[in-house]
């Protein structure tokens, strides 16, 4: 054994060693550490088990229609693609605990004016008022009911749902038009807009009615119809809202 | 003997409390029933419905417990205004914080719209990829979670990940995002900020299930996902996305 | 609220343009770039030391056991500021008992652990293995038990075990100089790897991180041994320091041509990204990059160097320009790791908008600390040229009669 050894220099024999000895406290450690701490699959279980027990807030619509007849009515009217947490809250634990803890029951007008309030970037469509000078000083809920929110009465002009456009045309050459002069607008449209839509005038003829050479208004620009831009129509050049040249 | 008795009392009374106990603990956990591998989530958005109320980010942080300052966000909403000198303007859009944004003249805008962001659910995670310890993973059903309890809060994943989706919690010191409300989804409830959407900009579904509101929505629309060339495979794809959504 | 909340607060009005919300908080600050900063004078240090026994380069051989002892005491502090940036630096065990092969940074540990114990302490046990023998036989107490248990009671001093010193030595050197690479190469490469953010995604980080980190450490040693020989009483060897800074040079050379590439090919391909970054280097980073990163620490060090090879300089005047070379340098590759750092996180990945860095004074991340941690490692060099004198006279002398 001796001899063994001693064919191998003094100085590599006692670096072996140590180096024995840090292999073996490594591994001595691993054993040592429980299986919690390294088991990747108990790690992923453990964190699952975690996320899935955390309380949940928002209870769902449904749960609001087992006591709450608004729900019912809310179903057929302009708010029926919302949930009653939108505007109420959070309401699990109400559910839970209905006499003892309510939702928030938004009444002041900056609850609606959160998404009625006109910002030009809202898709077109989308009923938008200045809360500025619609009834400043009264609660939205007033004239509209929040669970069936039509509109006392039918909105006259255009601009109700369309105010990025009504507001665009009324800096632009054609302000002094009326939407119904380019477009047809049955009154269904107003009551049920996205089954019933508008119409867009079809041909170019329309607006050569003040555009082309032979047209009656003296105030409008003219142009030659037979030649310019004949294979389209107009608006496919022409933004009718704001109609500017090249 | 009297000593005997209480000791086998109380133990027996123990042993019948932590079952009890245990029972009760699980109570909000994933439902014994719930198969993970039965389920892959995804996520739609619908650009042309959102109109921008920020309710969905205060909905997620209602839910998660997010901390309220306006630097931590599992989702948030973008503000893009797109002006005739080809010139984009983007902004943060919090429904809490006093809306100050600025005001855009109609005419000298071309588009504009907002575009609600999360984390994406990769199927390619660069998160999962880079995490040194492994505290992040992929669940069966396709959701990235994070075990707080391994996170060393390195910040890696937040770096790594292209979508700005991550933050460290400052409660924690862990890092943090939307887990699309894994306790929700696993019991058959819809995540917080898809519940709370009065427009059903957002969609959020089952990829493995055929007939479902997501199914429409990858049927019907021109599906586009972000930065697509970093080959991350998002879960969460955009109806009418834009070209300088980033 | 804590109070790296409430700074944010302050950082959201220097915002300009567009970032994602939850990149107002800058993730990785100065800890992160000290580190970097670090473990490049660790490979660069242990490069200078491998051109003595593998490349056999005799001028070099006065700094050699100074720049092992360098490497040595600049690793130790290393791993500190790693540990004071965790938001959970208690579980950082983890690394070694879950670490995840696909992270680039789990292979800290191992990386770091082989390094230290396989090439920089075998290396300098068997370079110092008879002295320390020879030294404790002559000690008392304390200095004697140290030195007894460096070697671990051998008493060996033959021949035959000094030839196998050398033969290990070698050895050791030769493997050592792939795992300094990978020391620092991985730092590198766990910010190239990361496609997010094309300001670091690039196949050239590791190289370049490496080629700075060897001029750094070159420029460490030769500012150490000006340094340290004047306080030892003894004349600095001028082969040897004329040696160094030759390499110096060359490392130099290679490392701005690596940058310039960098450069020249991010504006030729001209890609998304070319627009904000260039108005993050225009902006944010003109001074530290600019100024600092390239005018001083680079182009004027390399100036001068290029005029003493030119012009036949006298002694005097090279140990100076060598002096304030070094430490320009040394500037300058702080501020690299400063700009790559810092510099990644300052523009948004949505390519729209420019953010600031506000460094705390006080406070893990604070200015005082990173003093702190880099003025520490020299603390530690002390100690360890106490226990491992690395002066030898007599090479010194030789040396310096050979010139003369």
């Amino acid at each position: 054994m001796k001899n063994f050894f001693q064919r191998f220099p003094d100085a590599l024999i006692r670096i072996g060693a140590v180096f024995l000895l840090f292999i073996s406290a490594v591994l001595l450690v691993r054993f040592i550490i429980p299986s919690s701490l390294k088991n990747e699959k108990e790690h992923v279980d453990a964190t699952i088990e975690r996320e899935t027990s955390r309380p949940v807030r928002y209870a769902g619509s449904d749960v609001c229609a087992d006591c709450h007849e608004e729900y019912r009515l809310k179903k057929e009217g302009y708010h029926r693609n919302l949930s009653c947490e939108t505007c109420h809250g959070t309401a699990k634990e109400h559910s839970e605990n209905p006499t003892e803890i309510k939702p928030v029951l938004p009444k002041k007008r900056e609850a609606c004016a959160l998404c009625h309030t006109y910002n030009p970037s809202r898709p077109t469509g989308f009923p938008q008022i200045n809360p500025v000078v619609h009834n400043p000083l009264k609660p939205c809920i007033t004239c509209h009911n929040p669970h069936d929110p039509k509109p006392p009465r039918v909105p006259q002009e255009c601009q109700a749902c369309h105010a990025e456009i009504a507001r665009t045309k009324a800096v632009s050459p054609h302000v002094q038009l009326e939407c119904t002069t380019c477009h047809v607008v049955p009154q269904q449209h107003k009551i049920t807009p996205r089954e019933v839509k508008a119409s867009i005038p079809a041909e170019r003829s329309f607006c050569g009615k003040c555009h082309s050479k032979d047209s009656a208004n003296k105030e409008t620009p003219k142009i030659d119809l037979s030649v310019h831009g004949e294979k389209y129509l107009c608006w496919q050049c022409h933004y009718p809202h704001m109609p500017e040249v090249e | 003997m009297k000593r005997r008795k209480f000791i086998e009392k109380s133990l027996t009374l123990l042993a019948q409390a932590s079952v009890l106990g245990g029972i009760f603990r699980n109570a909000n956990a994933e439902p014994k029933d719930y198969d993970a591998s039965k389920h892959y989530y995804g996520m739609g958005i619908q650009i042309n419905k959102c109109i921008g109320c920020g309710k969905c980010v205060e909905a997620c942080k209602e839910e998660n417990n997010v901390p309220k300052e306006p630097f931590f966000f599992r989702t948030w909403v973008e503000r893009y205004v797109i002006k005739k000198d080809n010139s984009v303007v983007v902004q943060n859009i919090d429904s809490r914080i006093e809306r100050s944004l600025e005001v855009f003249a109609e005419k000298d805008t071309l588009r504009s719209f907002f575009v609600p962001k999360l984390c994406n659910q990769c199927e390619n995670p660069p998160c999962v990829q880079v995490c040194p310890v492994g505290a992040t993973f992929k669940t069966a059903d396709g959701v990235i979670l994070v075990d707080a309890n391994r996170c060393i809060g390195c910040r890696y994943c937040i770096q790594a990940c292209p979508y700005g989706a991550r933050y460290l919690n400052p409660e924690t010191g862990t890092a943090d995002k939307c887990t699309f409300c894994y306790h929700r989804i696993t019991k058959g409830l819809l995540p917080a900020c898809v519940e709370v959407c009065p427009t059903q900009a957002r969609i959020f579904g089952d990829v493995k299930s055929n007939a479902s509101p997501l199914a429409r929505f990858r049927r019907m629309n021109k599906l586009h996902v972000l930065k697509p060339s970093l080959n991350t495979e998002p879960k969460v794809a955009y109806a009418d996305l834009d070209g300088e959504v980033r | 609220m804590n109070p790296v909340t409430q700074g944010l607060y302050e950082s959201l009005k220097q915002v300009t343009g567009y970032i994602y919300p939850n990149e107002i908080e800058v993730h990785w600050g100065i800890l992160v770039v000290v580190y970097p900063y670090l473990t490049g004078l660790v490979a660069g240090a242990f490069i200078l030391a491998s051109l003595v026994k593998v490349f056999n380069v005799k001028e070099l051989q006065p700094v050699y056991r100074l720049s092992l002892l360098t490497a040595l005491a600049f690793i130790i502090i290393a791993p500190l500021p790693l540990l004071l940036h965790l938001g959970h630096p208690e579980r950082s065990y983890e690394i070694f008992l879950t670490p995840n092969f696909t992270s680039a940074m789990a292979m800290f540990g191992f990386v770091y652990a082989w390094y230290l114990m396989v090439v920089l302490l075998l290396e300098i046990w068997f370079t110092y293995r008879r002295d320390i023998i020879i030294w404790s036989q002559g000690e008392k107490s304390v200095m004697r038990w140290i030195h007894k248990t460096i070697s671990l009671f051998s008493t060996d001093t033959s021949e035959k075990s000094v030839e196998f010193d050398k033969k290990a030595v070698k050895a050791i050197t030769i493997i050592g100089i792939p795992s300094a690479f990978l020391l620092h190469g991985y730092v590198g490469f766990i910010f190239g790897s990361i496609k997010a953010n094309p300001w670091w995604s690039s196949v050239l980080m590791p190289i370049v991180f490496l080629f700075s980190a060897i001029v750094s450490g070159i420029a460490l040693v030769i500012l150490l041994y000006m340094i340290l020989t004047p306080l030892r009483g003894e004349k600095i060897v001028s082969a040897c320091l004329d040696k160094m800074a030759s390499y110096l040079f060359y490392a130099v050379i290679v490392d701005f041509s690596l940058e310039l590439l960098d450069f020249i090919h991010r504006l030729y391909e001209s890609e998304e990204s070319i627009k904000i970054l260039s108005e993050l280097v225009l902006n944010k980073l003109f001074i530290s990059l600019g100024i600092i990163q390239v005018m001083l620490g680079m182009l004027l060090p390399l100036g001068i160097m290029i005029c003493i090879k030119l012009f036949r300089f006298n002694e005097e005047l090279r140990k100076l320009l060598y002096f304030v070379s070094v430490i320009l340098i040394q500037l300058g590759i702080f501020a690299t790791r400063w700009n790559v750092v810092i510099g990644g996180q300052m523009f948004s990945k949505s390519f729209r908008g420019l953010t600031a860095y506000k460094m705390e004074l006080t406070g893990f991340e604070g200015f005082f600390m990173t003093l702190v941690l880099l003025i520490l490692p020299f603390i530690v060099l002390s100690v360890l040229i106490k226990i491992l004198p690395p002066w030898d006279r007599s090479v010194e002398q030789s040396l310096g009669e050979k010139i003369a």
